[in-house]
């Protein structure tokens, strides 16, 4: 059983322009997880991904499982379009081969001639998959995800969410995502923590995801939608 | 004076190529502008150099350095926008130099006098632009990737800090060989217009940034050629070869 676990999150505190964002968190992730992280906005969950990264000073305990490879989706990437920046150029940043990307562009859907095409021509959802492929160079095996866009056909069939269910059956990924959307928390996810600064719920979706942590998280308003296909 | 333009020439295309080669990056970091301000403030610095005989590139560097970190250490007490501190710092600069400056030695301060670059001023701005390039070429992957996104950067092991401190560093340099050739005035149309027209006429990368390194090369011999051959000082003629290059490549735009 120790052996699985892949993230240990004791205690964590992470203070930015002084003011607590995140307090007191403690959550594990195993091995083959897909743990969402559900909150309102401001709520710290892009803070949280960025702390479990190493990119914020922070109090407390962040344990990977040593020798563990991370790949990283961003929310959103501005200023592409300044530059002509073809795909495989920006897959060249990561030091990938022509056959590396090629491949992996491959399993994300995309067919050889998408190489040439310039970054900044693509749609928000094919930008979105090939983040994804680009996070998946150097076979991670963890993926962190910042809010992957929701609603988005990316290919005509299948969703983003479909994709990722995809790759991690492929490679035998463990996720980390934030979302907004409830039912992609509810069909995806193993594991839910539910954060607004501090945690409000932990735990299979089915299980803590009540209407009071809900109210708790999102505030009064919620309108809850309780799901039944799941 | 064949040998004087042969000088004038060697030292243009070098200075013009690196300076073009640094712009594709400025061009994606959207920075392009500050270079503007940064010869601006260089101004001081020229006048010493005019006023006491030494070169203006070496007067230059250290005011170049010191907006730098003006602009920088604003910033963190500010929050202001950076091209709004700038404006504020340049400004000051052009307006402490108009109160020394002798009124005659101004229109080298303004635009420059590459035509009358010596042996040595030449040998060493050739080394320096190399020296640039080779720095440049190190780090421009990860400066690319930087402007794309610093988090993306972050998680690739980057440390944006020192490779924004280098980046910092190369265009404090470039700015202060820039004046020389073209003036204070002038010198961001040197980094940001070859990266531009290039822009409008590339497809990938790596096209953009040869690109932007000839044009700027091209310009600068065109421009000192030009200069040769008219009344008129080398400096202005360099960005205006530029410009023309610039609507050129709006015909071509890809």
């Amino acid at each position: 059983m120790e052996n699985d676990f892949i993230l240990k999150v004791e205690n964590l505190w992470v203070r930015l322009d002084n003011q607590n964002i995140i307090e007191n968190l403690s959550f594990q992730v195993k091995k083959g997880d897909v743990v969402t992280i559900l909150g309102p906005n401001g709520a710290g969950k892009t803070v949280l991904l960025k702390a479990l990264l190493g990119f914020l000073p922070y109090k407390g305990e962040i344990k990977w499982k040593s020798g563990i490879k991370i790949g990283y989706v961003p929310q959103r990437l501005p200023f592409i379009k300044d530059i002509p920046l073809s795909v495989n150029d920006f897959f060249k940043l990561k030091k990938s081969s022509e056959k590396e990307t090629k491949e992996i562009l491959d399993s994300v859907g995309f067919k050889e001639d998408f190489l040439k095409k310039k970054i900044g021509d693509l749609s928000s959802g094919q930008f979105q998959r090939i983040l994804i492929a680009w996070a998946l160079i150097r076979n991670p095996q963890v993926l962190l995800f910042d809010e992957p866009t929701t609603g988005i056909d990316i290919s005509g069939e299948e969703t983003v969410y479909n994709l990722l269910a995809r790759l991690k059956q492929e490679r035998d990924l463990t996720m980390l995502l934030i979302t907004h959307d409830l039912s992609v928390v509810y069909k995806f996810s193993t594991d839910v923590i539910c954060l607004n600064k501090h945690l409000i719920c932990y735990g299979p979706p089915q299980e803590v995801l009540t209407l009071e942590s809900l109210r708790e998280l999102f505030g009064e308003e919620v309108k809850y939608y309780q799901h039944k296909h799941y | 004076m064949g040998n004087q333009l042969l000088l004038s020439l060697t030292a243009g295309i070098f200075i013009g190529g690196v300076a073009g080669y640094l712009g594709s990056l400025m061009l994606s970091k959207r920075m392009a502008l500050v270079a503007g301000p940064l010869g601006h403030l260089t101004l001081p610095g020229i006048a010493l150099a005019l006023l006491y005989d030494f070169n203006v590139s070496l007067g230059a560097f250290p005011f170049v350095i010191l907006g730098i970190v003006l602009i920088w250490l604003f910033e963190i007490r500010t929050k202001l926008p950076i091209e709004a501190l700038t404006a504020i710092v340049f400004a000051s600069g052009v307006a402490i130099t108009f109160l020394f400056l002798p009124i005659e030695q101004a229109e080298t301060a303004l635009v420059g006098d590459i035509s009358r670059v010596t042996f040595w001023e030449t040998v060493i701005s050739v080394i320096v632009a190399l020296f640039l390039f080779l720095v440049l070429k190190k780090i421009y992957s990860e400066m690319v990737l930087i402007n794309i996104s610093e988090d993306l950067a972050k998680s690739e092991g980057i440390s944006v800090k020192k490779y924004n401190l280098v980046y910092l560093v190369l265009i404090a340099i470039i700015v202060a060989l820039g004046v020389k050739m073209v003036g204070g005035l002038l010198t961001a149309a040197l980094v940001a217009i070859p990266a531009s027209a290039a822009r409008n006429i590339s497809g990938k990368l790596a096209h953009y940034t040869f690109g932007a390194m000839i044009i700027g090369a091209v310009s600068s011999s065109l421009g000192i050629l030009l200069a040769e051959l008219s009344e008129f000082p080398a400096g202005p003629l360099i960005i205006l070869v530029n410009a023309l290059i610039f609507l050129i490549s709006i015909i071509f735009k890809r």
